[in-house]
């Protein structure tokens, strides 16, 4: 199965973020650049509106990802509650 | 000549301050951990205060409730200083915005006069409780212990000068400034608000911090809060007061807010011993029904022959929040 990835700007507001994915995604893994953090995960990757809430304590609109995004691959599925990287087949 | 670019790792050799890596490991920590845990002055107290030598300057003993880490007591909306301004910044902006709106279009006018009657008589005086409560926070920012509940309290101390500003300037819309003089006569010498008047200077000269923050926060606010934010702005809008509505969406918007700030606390400090728990619990117990007695002919003000069902649904809202986090009540 073919990998997906996304990678965040290294920042304070990407940090809960990318705690938040490699905690809802065991398999994922991160690898830190400098100033940027490129996430691997094989298949599939979901990023959680609710576990990203609960890291930083406050409502999170998962458009806000967008500001510290700098590439993603494979097909996006996007919702109010989810943000999800896979390749469908 | 030939130039390879090239980028190094350049890896750091410690990722925040030693206290908060004794805390947390040594990882990048977030603003509201490296401005918050163990901030707390612990040591070297030279001199003890004079109005009450048997204790320290910052001293644990100022309050019954025993926690073994008073750092549990963290912020569920994790606000240090910067994130608390950028957040009233914003919900003072939107405010800002509604009453120039009002002001402008001479919206005030519009609003049918018992309505706006009992705005005047049941919002205006309450000012004066939100000087209690900002009165109550800042001796809790002032007496208790760990920056984690302290800090907090000191935001919402502000806060509710904040509430009490919009309160004035809902008067000055409606009536201009002759409502807030009746407001303060009222609060002084009406029969109606006494007992509140009481209850209010009542927790004023509580000694014990933390009974403060359930009498408070937890209690009158949590009585009050919704009785006037949510069942009686529910009636305004209903009957064409929507205006006022405008007017009071900080205080619906915040009261939520904290809420859940101040089920946290007590969630934490109840479920830290049994003997917290049956404290909290006797506090909740001892002011729910002097607060409802406070609140009783207020409500008869606002919601005439519907006071007592209303009073009775929010009790009922209150003591299921109450049991939520952990109380028996």
């Amino acid at each position: 199965m073919s990998n997906v990835f996304i990678a965040f700007q290294l920042n304070e507001d990407t940090r809960p973020i990318i705690e938040a994915v490699l905690a809802d995604n065991p398999h994922a893994i991160a690898n830190e650049s400098p100033a940027m953090v490129k996430i691997d995960a094989e298949g599939e990757l979901v990023i959680k509106r609710e576990s990203i809430e609960e890291l930083i304590g406050r409502d999170f609109d998962l458009q806000e990802l967008q500001i510290n995004l700098i590439t993603i691959s494979g097909h996006l599925d996007e919702d109010d509650d989810e943000f999800k990287l896979s390749w469908l087949n | 000549m030939e130039i390879d670019l090239r980028t190094v790792a350049i890896k750091p050799l410690r990722h925040t301050f030693d206290h908060i890596a004794r805390r947390f490991g040594d990882k990048p920590a977030s603003r509201y951990q490296e401005g918050t845990y163990d901030i707390q002055q612990t040591d070297i107290f030279h001199y003890r205060p004079m109005w009450e030598p048997e204790l320290q300057l910052f001293d644990k003993r100022r309050t019954r409730i025993q926690m073994k880490d008073w750092y549990a007591l963290k912020d569920p909306r994790q606000f240090y200083y910067g994130a608390w301004t950028i957040a009233r910044a914003r919900q003072q902006d939107a405010a800002e915005s509604s009453f120039d709106m009002i002001e402008e279009r001479g919206l005030a006018d519009i609003v049918p006069e018992e309505i706006k009657q009992i705005a005047l008589a049941v919002l205006v005086p309450l000012r004066h409780v939100e000087w209690g409560g900002n009165m109550g926070n800042s001796y809790i920012s002032a007496y208790g212990y760990g920056t984690a509940v302290t800090q907090p309290c000191l935001y919402h101390a502000m806060d509710h000068l904040a509430v009490a500003q919009y309160l004035t300037r809902i008067g000055l819309v409606l009536e201009g400034p002759d409502a807030l003089d009746s407001a303060k006569d009222a609060w002084m010498t009406g029969a109606m608000w006494q007992p509140m008047r009481q209850h209010v200077e009542n927790v004023l000269v509580v000694q014990d911090w933390f009974e403060i923050f359930v009498a408070q926060n937890l209690v009158l606010e949590g009585l009050t809060y919704p009785l006037v934010y949510d069942y009686l702005d529910g009636d305004f809008s209903a009957n064409g007061g929507t205006v006022i509505s405008m007017m009071t969406r900080f205080m619906g918007e915040w009261s939520a807010e904290t809420a859940k700030w101040v089920d946290a606390q007590i969630k934490v400090a109840a479920a830290e011993s049994a003997e917290n728990k049956a404290l909290i619990g006797d506090w909740v117990k001892q002011y729910r029904p002097l607060v409802l007695a406070a609140l009783a002919p207020i409500a008869q003000r606002a919601f005439g022959d519907q006071a007592d069902t209303v009073l009775a649904e929010v009790t009922a809202q209150f003591n299921a929040r109450c049991s939520k986090a952990g109380l028996t009540v």
